[in-house]
């Protein structure tokens, strides 16, 4: 019963429900805006470092390689306490966003490139040869049979953004965690953590069982 | 003379290796030319330098039409009066076979859906394909899904077709309605440029045959003069080779 009391204390959960509440819309929040903006971002560079000419392709490829070597605490924490020092002061939530959407970018970039290099050099020649611009080729036929085989990663990869928006509490952020955090200090009880565990988990678990399903479904060969 | 499809000093090299030796080629419109040759001989690389699926050397000159054959906006226009099929169909699996065959006219010509879609079907059932319009293509077999490669092709309404070893991917029982299709197409007055192991094909249909060996065309004739005259070694030598077995 004690451990009961201790970790999953209806009242002390039922009082910090508002709070996690919030927390929760800000991570959701953070991590949607965060997974949209690393999309656009990692589009670009992939077809960048696929197609620019030389010296963009190497500078793409430089961010790339530095963002997926960077921790995210790291980044995150240049830019919310190092930045106001050259005189760019972002609140907590832009700082997040932007580290988020920093590396995000780069992984996602490395999803693509993968995806576009899977489909088969003939797609392109068949669509050159029928005098398809560059813009058509990639829209009409290179792009939506590469979102076909990138979907499983890129949904991993927002699932990873998600959980990484728990990092965003160490700069003041009040997402689901630092409610949580807070929470538990005003009622020196734990039980709002284990709270806003089982939040994360609620919202992100559908998410990986829907990864699997694509992964075993597109692994199937329907092309 | 020049001919609609002219080809002067075409150059191809792969790093070191010559692909191409210098072919000179003048091909009249409506004019039925078959290409064939040993495996490496470039014959393949020859027609894939026709609408720069491969690039050549400087020097080099192809023109269609009268139109240069080079990088920029003159080679969209080029490609959209030059059709070609592959040996591998390369059809774009994620759009039924209907779609396929709109694309090009839609995103290139800029016309509308509804036109598009009824002179899919027109093609469609030109090749003999018509009740397959709404499936995808991997659900169609190697023939058919040629057949449709030649719809979309033609759908651009090309000037020149080019054709890849187009029966060579095949399972022997679907090569004729292949051939088929593209003897009913050769009646039709487009230029076609027929790279091909079908001998059989190429002595019934073309008007012209050319021999290709090393990156050089070695000797250029009517079916009749090449299949029973052949007058170079070489010539003799893969004509004994392919025909008697």
């Amino acid at each position: 019963m004690e451990i009961i009391e201790t970790f999953f204390n209806l009242e002390v959960l039922h009082r910090a429900f508002p709070m996690l509440m919030k927390g929760l819309w800000i991570t959701l929040k953070l991590g949607l805006v965060s997974i949209v903006a690393g999309l656009i971002l990692g589009l670009v560079l992939a077809l960048v470092r696929l197609y620019a000419p030389r010296p963009a392709q190497l500078i793409a490829r430089i961010y790339i390689d530095v963002f997926r070597s960077l921790p995210l605490l790291v980044l995150l924490i240049i830019v919310y306490y190092a930045l106001p020092f050259v005189g760019l002061r972002l609140s907590p939530f832009w700082s997040a966003m932007s580290a988020l959407t920093l590396v995000s970018g780069a992984y996602t970039a490395e999803i693509f490139r993968a995806g576009i290099q899977a489909i088969p050099h003939g797609q392109f020649e068949a669509s050159a040869a029928l005098g398809l611009s560059y813009r058509h080729t990639m829209v009409d036929v290179i792009l939506p049979q590469a979102v076909k085989i990138v979907i499983p990663p890129l949904t991993n990869n927002s699932i990873n953004v998600i959980k990484d928006t728990a990092l965003a509490s160490v700069v003041a952020m009040p997402d689901l965690l630092k409610q949580a955090t807070q929470a538990q200090a005003l009622a020196a009880n734990p039980s709002p953590l284990i709270g806003a565990a089982i939040i994360y988990v609620m919202f992100l678990w559908p998410a990986v069982a829907a990864v699997s399903r694509l992964e075993r479904r597109f692994g199937a060969g329907d092309r | 003379m020049s001919g609609f499809v002219s080809i002067r000093n075409l150059h191809k090299f792969y790093g070191t290796f010559e692909a191409l030796k210098g072919i000179d080629l003048d091909i009249a419109e409506g004019e039925v030319v078959c290409v064939v040759g040993p495996s490496g001989s470039g014959k393949s690389t020859l027609i894939r330098c026709i609408n720069q699926l491969e690039d050549f050397a400087a020097e080099s000159e192809i023109r269609v039409d009268g139109t240069p054959v080079k990088p920029g906006r003159a080679l969209a226009k080029v490609r959209a009066e030059v059709g070609m099929v592959f040996q591998s169909f390369n059809l774009f699996p994620h759009l039924t076979v209907r779609r396929n065959v709109m694309l090009a006219p839609m995103r290139v010509r800029g016309m509308q859906a509804a036109e598009a879609a009824e002179r899919a079907d027109v093609l469609l059932r030109r090749v003999g394909i018509i009740e397959q319009a709404d499936k995808h293509p991997a659900h169609l077999s190697g023939g058919q899904q040629q057949r449709v490669a030649i719809a979309r092709a033609l759908a651009m309404e090309p000037r020149v077709m080019l054709f890849d070893e187009p029966t060579s991917a095949l399972d022997p029982e679907m090569v004729g309605e292949v051939l088929d299709v593209m003897k009913q197409l050769a009646g039709t007055g487009v230029t076609m440029i027929v790279v091909t192991h079908e001998m059989g094909f190429a002595r019934q249909v073309a008007d012209r045959v050319i021999f290709m060996d090393g990156g050089e065309v070695i000797e250029t004739g009517t079916p009749e003069a090449i299949f029973s005259n052949p007058t170079e070694a070489r010539t003799q030598n893969f004509l004994s080779a392919v025909l008697n077995h």
